[in-house]
């Protein structure tokens, strides 16, 4: 499942410019972005990775110790989590040390984060791959996505060999249905990204931190535009014995 | 996938009321579902299988089975994965046998 | 009555689990809610897309209860799979039940659902996280063959207690998606002892990631499950706190700096003060855990 690396189509620094016109305080050390900005006059903290770097035990345990400090130090402060990553690291010292329980704490601490009152929302600028979006733009509020960017769970080729469905019917399939089909337009009828954000980034994002609704109500999303047709109800039917017409 | 249906009408033997459900859709195995419904006495099965082809084959084992317990009031549902006709008869009679109302 | 965990069915599984007679099956298969995506790959439907769901009692206390299928598509979460378990947990809120057990096995998302999969599993986490913010708490069993993996071993570690058998693995990647990834050298995925040794529930417990160790046997997973419930119902499942979180992340940072060095899991367990390492895998459950007493690091969630 080893991965072709796409070249970095977006450099942070310049995203960061355009995020942020009144101001940032970010900071990268080997892929790691850490830092502060200003939005609408107040500060918010900034997080997240670069260069498609896979998300191994550091990195999660990074990511979570901003998050601990924001809560921590800054009551009510939104938070940012910006994402560019090929996916969890995959190294025998990660398994080893029990990656998925560094992914699990820095899901927690965005819990945390949440039930506290800070908003956290999830921009994916460049890539998103797999277990490394799972505890970054899918646990936030809220995952925004940039038109280009890249959002799927594995490339094509690897899904044809592990699923042994052919690589043509997977790319037929693609065109049509956004179950197969990787990119921001599909999560976004699925509910998985509330947003593509075009033109305006910065005025996106102030919308985006003023929104107040936490809950996670992407199933339903995910109905209304058509792209899960199934899991809204069956939620409903089991929680609430909303019966399953048809 | 293929489906194939049977159906055999003037069973005898009757079903408790609540379905079952037995067996797993994993490589060489299937899941039988069997509930009471009214078909005026007949027994209906359908099959999905992921192994094209086999049509004789089922018709065979099927025709055993319903030799064996002739059902009434029966709807039989199967997704297979390529069990072999010997997994599919004891699948079946597992699902009768967790069915079958005492004294029928 | 004693029954192998890791040969039972999921089914065989829940009712083994739960007080006899108690188990009520919610979206049984009769009601057919199968997976929408599986047919156009022309890949065979589940009638219950691979979980069983439904409410009981546990030791006298209602429970909502899931147990994947790992026959079918591996136990990997799907669109209408996932949907039964969200629903599933916010069920338990509603009606305030002791707590919620997820007898896990999976490879996580299933890939023949890609994207509605991927979603789904961290659905799956945010409804374990409001579940713990609730005050529900949540009970991971882990003890199939295909083990936890994927998406679904973080979950797993949302949870506030993990149960797991020496046979059960409890991981992110699988060890073949590494190998291909990485190479042979990285991890050997045809090793099983090395499998074993890195992803399974022996080295969990000792490097504090599994509550307790039980042995493959379904009526020892029920006892452990009926023990942790009664302990959560007596101490009140901890909500999330900073402090909580502040101890947790020193935990994994002094994992890290402790045993970031190591080649192998046993150098870990060396270093946790086991003597003779290498006798790990002989032991039994009890044995196992009498062994560990002292030198294991204790879980925490």
């Amino acid at each position: 499942m080893s991965q072709t690396p796409t070249p970095s189509q977006v450099d942070w620094r310049t995203l960061a410019q355009t995020l942020f016109p009144q101001g940032q305080q970010i900071s990268g050390k080997d892929h790691f972005l850490s830092g502060t900005a200003q939005v609408d006059g107040r500060t918010v903290t900034v997080v997240g990775t670069t260069a498609h770097t896979p998300i191994g035990i550091e990195i999660a345990l990074a990511q979570a110790s901003v998050i601990l400090q924001t809560v921590r130090e800054h009551p009510g402060r939104p938070i940012v989590i910006l994402v560019d990553t090929q996916g969890q690291r995959l190294r025998h010292r990660d398994e080893m040390l029990g990656i998925n329980s560094y992914m699990a704490h820095l899901g927690k601490c965005v819990e945390l984060a949440r039930r506290q009152g800070h908003r956290v929302i999830g921009l994916v600028y460049d890539q998103a791959l797999s277990g490394g979006f799972i505890t970054s733009g899918l646990i936030a509020d809220a995952c925004y996505a940039l038109p280009d960017a890249t959002i799927r769970v594995m490339g094509l080729p690897a899904m044809a060999r592990i699923t042994k469905v052919p690589e043509e019917r997977l790319t037929e399939l693609a065109r049509s249905n956004p179950v197969f089909a990787p990119g921001p337009e599909n999560y976004l009828r699925m509910g998985g990204v509330a947003e593509i954000w075009h033109d305006d980034l910065a005025q996106a994002l102030s919308a985006a931190l003023t929104t107040d609704d936490s809950a996670d109500n992407r199933a339903a999303v995910g109905l209304e535009r058509g792209g899960r047709k199934w899991a809204q109800r069956v939620i409903q039917a089991v929680a609430n014995d909303v019966p399953l017409n048809g | 996938m293929e489906t194939l249906n049977f159906r055999f009408e003037q069973g005898r033997r009757r079903l408790k009321a609540a379905p079952e459900l037995v067996g797993v859709v994993s490589s060489g195995n299937l899941e039988v579902l069997i509930e009471n419904v009214d078909l005026k006495g007949a027994c209906a099965i359908e099959i999905k299988t992921a192994a094209r082809g086999f049509g004789a084959i089922w018709e065979a084992v099927v025709g055993d089975f319903q030799q064996r317990w002739q059902l009434a009031d029966a709807r039989i549902s199967i997704n297979d994965m390529g069990a072999t006709p010997a997994v599919v008869s004891l699948r079946l009679d597992q699902a009768v046998e967790a069915m079958v109302e005492e004294g029928a | 009555m004693s029954a192998s965990y890791l040969e039972a069915t999921a089914r065989e599984r829940i009712l083994a689990l739960l007080d006899a007679g108690s188990f009520n099956e919610l979206l049984p298969p009769a009601q057919r809610v199968v997976s929408p995506h599986l047919g156009q790959l022309d890949a065979p439907v589940s009638f219950d897309d691979g979980v069983t769901i439904g409410e009981g009692l546990l030791g006298g206390r209602p429970v909502m209860a899931a147990a994947q299928e790992g026959g079918f598509m591996g136990g990997a979460v799907g669109e209408v799979h996932g949907a039964k378990l969200v629903g599933l947990i916010k069920r338990a809120i509603r009606k305030q039940v002791a707590g919620v057990v997820l007898l896990l096995e999976t490879g996580g998302v299933r890939l023949h659902e890609a994207n509605a999969g991927l979603i789904a599993v961290s659905e799956v986490m945010r409804a374990v996280l409001e579940a713990r913010a609730a005050g529900i708490p949540v009970i991971v069993l882990v003890g199939g063959a295909n083990g936890c993996f994927g998406g679904m071993g973080i979950v797993a570690r949302c949870a506030n207690t993990v149960i797991m058998s020496e046979e059960g693995r409890l991981a992110m990647s699988g060890p073949e998606v590494i190998e291909t990834a990485n190479g042979v050298e990285e991890f050997d995925s045809r090793d099983r002892a090395l499998v074993w040794r890195t992803t399974g529930g022996k080295h969990r417990y000792l490097i504090g990631d599994c509550q307790q160790l039980v042995g493959d046997d379904t009526e020892a997973f029920r006892q452990a499950a009926m023990d942790a419930l009664t302990a959560l119902a007596q101490s009140g499942a901890p909500e999330l706190t900073l402090a909580a979180l502040e101890s947790e992340q020193e935990m994994l940072r002094r994992r890290i700096a402790t045993f970031g060095h190591a080649e192998d899991p046993m150098d870990i367990w060396a270093e946790l003060g086991v003597e003779r390492p290498e006798t790990v895998p002989m032991l039994e459950a009890a044995a196992f855990t009498a062994m560990a007493q002292g030198l294991r690091i204790p879980f925490k969630a």
